[in-house]
């Protein structure tokens, strides 16, 4: 009975952030204000986290907070107020074959959902939601520094680059 | 909780994800859909990583935030550049490299 109700309540809280995230990404690709578009952005972003939450990700939901909605939003701000003289609607954000891409994205969507309801029908994702507890964090970390120390490797090496990078890029000369 | 329904959500933001990829002119306009993009494969991964009990979806989640981060950060200073060369970040301008 209890973890029934608590599917009924899961699912709740699953539909409302679903929906909030779809509006916010339509309203990314679609509003006329890059600075609006950043915002909106943070809406998907921080519904995202909720959901990682749901999925009992608590640790990935953490650092979706702190990298996206913090470091990366601040990076997208600072991007628009460099290259835009002015901050407010524009007009021409969109290519001049814009209408093509619809078409383009509904079929995929099409393709990707008949590909999802197909091969998955009504799969429960856990068979007791009462048993879905959350992720110790000393497993990830059993992983990151076990099998998959060399990505490890390789990500530090891909981090110190992209730094690296972003400063000889940006420098004025 | 179905598995079809985080899926769904996943595929419906990578197809706005990809439309703007393909409609935005602005430059920070289309990495913030590249962005997009990106949320919708974590969030599949973190479905699957509950789906079969593991914790590798998790681990895969936070590499994929890390190479984000550092893919927004040499794309706006790739941007930057552009901006303090051409005066513009309007992607059709740049077709020096079309054959």
């Amino acid at each position: 009975m209890l973890a029934a109700d608590l599917l009924v309540a899961q699912n709740i809280g699953f539909g409302i952030i679903a929906l909030l995230m779809i509006v916010g990404a339509l309203r990314v690709v679609t509003v006329n204000n890059v600075v609006h578009a950043a915002l909106w952005l943070v809406v998907v972003l921080s519904g995202a986290a909720a959901q990682y939450l749901l999925l009992s990700a608590e640790f990935v939901a953490i650092t979706q907070v702190l990298v996206y909605v913090g470091a990366v939003m601040v990076l997208f701000l600072f991007g628009t107020m460099l290259t835009r003289a002015r901050i407010g609607a524009e007009n021409d954000l969109n290519n001049k074959n814009w209408k093509i891409a619809i078409p383009v994205s509904l079929l995929m969507l099409g393709v990707m959902s008949w590909v999802i309801v197909d091969g998955f029908q009504d799969e429960k994702l856990i068979e007791n939601p009462g048993e879905m507890s959350q992720v110790p964090i000393q497993l990830i970390s059993d992983d990151i520094f076990g099998p998959y120390l060399l990505p490890f490797w390789a990500l530090s090496f891909v981090l110190l680059v992209a730094v690296i990078g972003a400063i000889v890029l940006a420098r004025k000369d | 909780m179905l598995t079809a329904q985080f899926l769904l959500l996943g595929a419906v933001l990578f197809c706005i994800g990809v439309y703007g990829v393909l409609a935005r002119k602005n430059a920070v306009m289309v990495l913030m859909s590249i962005e997009l993009i990106l949320n919708s494969v974590n969030l599949n991964l973190l479905a699957f990583s509950v789906r079969h009990g593991s914790v590798d979806g998790n681990t895969f989640a936070l590499y994929i935030i890390a190479i984000a981060a550092a893919e927004v950060g040499v794309g706006l200073a790739m941007v930057l550049l552009i901006y303090r060369n051409r005066r513009t970040i309007a992607l059709d301008d740049l077709s020096e490299m079309k054959g």
